[in-house]
């Protein structure tokens, strides 16, 4: 029997989630919105629908280990655990303010609901899959997420674990590629070059999974298949849009690293139907 | 004749004696198993080892999710590779998460021989010592790598320890306790100290001191196997009882040993130092004997280099 989903219910924590990012981006003054904005679905249907965990109990040994590779872009990371449960939705505000347990990048030792720290690119998929190897030896049933940047797959690193993965079988990871197709110095394919994505990964022998990246069915069938899939790793390639939700922000590499003003916060929130608190 | 073993030939042992009673020690190599020795664990307990093949930053990361699950995970290449290829990983995933990593630097120093500058760490110390959380210690020899290894599986957090490729002339005995932080005082002596750390550097330190005898220089040896933390109480002492200070190490003397005994020094009791240790130069091949000479490691410099700080 599959799981129930309620459509709405999730298009509504999206919407919450996007404003939550704004939010807390505007009064940090500084951060990343493109990316943030490009993986909302994708972190909403994690936490809101697929992932195993328990938000009054951050370190309950059976939860599925989520990985955010992509380090900068923590406050959709940071919104999804406070809209959880995990710390309260006020403290958003303190993002990147000295002595906040919500710090520019994620740090396991701050943030309640935080499994690894990270921010230096290409590290992330080689943790998670330390976690899956330590699941499978320990004959537990968690699995283990990790979330990456387009850009980052340029770090060889990646390929060296996404090697690694598929030499140990490990059936129990799921890399999810937000594939928003732009970096700081501009558009991926511009920088270098990282098309065949999805043939890169099933040359290295993962079963990877095209899907559109802001359509929550869409994602919550790819990670059931990922799921069912035993004997490789699994790999959502979701593509999305930077900044999306916010027409100013859409495919403009220019948000990558810059937050808006008050008042462009404003319109962004118009557009998002939701009144600024 | 002093008795002379593998170092690493113990690391791989005590791999396998610790792995019999804990079931969360689990080892990675990068493709050098039979270097490190890590073969032997290897051979024991197949489903806790894993060669990552050779990709030391994939290697070190995936150590640290094993550690996240509550694993102890022993990771072992030559130190030129561990730090050296994969600083980032240690400073962020080991060091910044603060894991329960334990990281093998072997082939340390230049006695590592024919293959020559790009397979002898001179900087490793020096790249691990300056991350917060890393302990970094150096066993002297076999005996203390027993005793060493012992110490951090009890241990929770980031340890690095280093070794070298030659058979070392056993210095130390099974009796000296062995504490982090802690130094042992090989023997005594009133006019200079001398601070070093592996039986190799330390044994030549030992000839130095045999040979400053017959001139009625009185030679303190300490064997300062933990570089971080340091024994900073040990080095106090010395530069209150003795006259002045000379470190010994198998590395370069730039951010390496030398340079963490001086900052214990100039903060705190300032005496005159000379740091014996490689100088601002890549290594080269040779027979490890040429190259303790030719790098200046040996006892005739260590006297030297005393003689200078009593002058």
């Amino acid at each position: 029997m599959a799981k129930e989903f309620d459509l709405k219910k999730l298009e509504q924590m999206a919407k919450k989630i996007r404003r939550d990012i704004l939010a807390m981006l505007t009064e940090a003054g500084s951060g990343h919105p493109g990316g943030s904005l490009s993986s909302t679905e994708i972190m909403t249907v994690l936490y809101f629908f697929e992932m195993n965990h328990k938000p009054e109990n951050p370190q309950w040994q059976d939860r599925d280990r989520f990985i955010l590779s992509k380090g900068h872009a923590c406050p959709v990371l940071y919104a999804a655990l406070a809209e959880s449960g995990y710390f309260p939705v006020e403290e958003l505000k303190t993002l990147r303010k000295l002595g906040s347990r919500l710090q520019g990048h994620p740090h396991r030792l701050k943030t309640p609901g935080i499994d690894m720290s990270s921010g230096s690119l290409g590290q992330g998929l080689s943790v998670a899959n330390g976690l899956a190897l330590a699941s499978k030896l320990d004959q537990k049933s968690y699995r283990a997420y990790c979330l990456m940047g387009c850009g980052e797959v340029q770090e060889g690193s990646v390929w060296e674990a996404a090697m690694a993965a598929a030499h140990y079988k490990l059936d129990n990871i799921c890399a999810i590629i937000d594939y928003n197709q732009l970096q700081i110095d501009g558009h991926v394919e511009k920088v270098k070059g990282i098309a065949p994505l999805a043939d890169k990964w099933r040359a290295f022998n993962w079963n990877a999974i095209e899907v559109n990246g802001h359509s929550i069915p869409e994602l919550i069938d790819a990670f059931k298949k990922a799921r069912e899939t035993k004997g490789k790793p699994s790999i959502l390639i979701a593509h999305t849009i930077k900044g999306k939700g916010v027409s100013f922000m859409e495919n403009k590499p220019e948000w990558h690293g810059v937050v808006p003003t008050k008042e462009q916060t404003e319109l962004a929130l118009k557009e998002l139907e939701v009144v600024l608190s | 004749m002093m008795e002379m073993r593998l170092a690493r030939e113990a690391f791989g042992d005590m791999l396998v004696k610790l792995g019999k009673t804990n079931n969360n020690i689990v080892v990675m190599d990068a493709d050098l198993s039979k270097s490190t020795m890590t073969w032997k664990f290897a051979k024991e307990f197949q489903e806790r080892f894993f060669d990552m093949g050779i990709a030391e930053q994939d290697m070190t990361a995936t150590a640290a999710g094993l550690a996240l699950a509550g694993k102890i995970p022993f990771i072992a290449t030559y130190g030129v590779f561990l730090p050296g290829r994969c600083w980032d990983q240690v400073r962020i995933s080991i060091c910044y998460a603060n894991l329960n990593v334990k990281i093998a630097v072997a082939h340390g120093g230049v006695s590592v021989g024919p293959d020559g500058a790009t397979h002898q760490a001179l900087e490793d110390i020096s790249l691990l010592r300056c991350l917060p959380n890393m302990t970094v210690l150096v066993p002297a020899d076999a005996v203390e790598m027993e005793k060493c290894m012992a110490a951090i599986v009890e241990y929770v957090g980031p340890v690095a320890i280093r070794f070298g490729r030659e058979k070392v002339p056993v210095i130390t005995s099974a009796s000296t306790p062995f504490v982090i932080g802690k130094s042992t005082v090989l023997r005594e002596g009133k006019d200079v100290t001398i601070i070093g750390i592996g039986s190799l550097m330390l044994y030549e330190a030992m000839l130095a001191a045999d040979e400053l005898a017959k001139k009625n220089i009185s030679v303190r040896i300490i064997n300062m196997y933990s570089v971080k933390p340091i024994d900073k109480e040990a080095i106090i002492k010395a530069c209150e009882e003795t006259k002045g200070i000379v470190t010994v190490e198998e590395h370069t003397v730039m951010g390496g040993f030398g340079s963490a005994v001086a900052e214990v020094v100039v903060q705190n009791k300032p005496v005159k130092m000379r740091l014996v240790g490689t100088q601002d130069r890549f290594g080269e091949s040779g027979k490890p004997a040429e190259l303790l000479q030719e790098f200046g490691l040996t006892s005739p410099f260590i006297q030297k280099a005393v003689l200078e700080v009593l002058k």
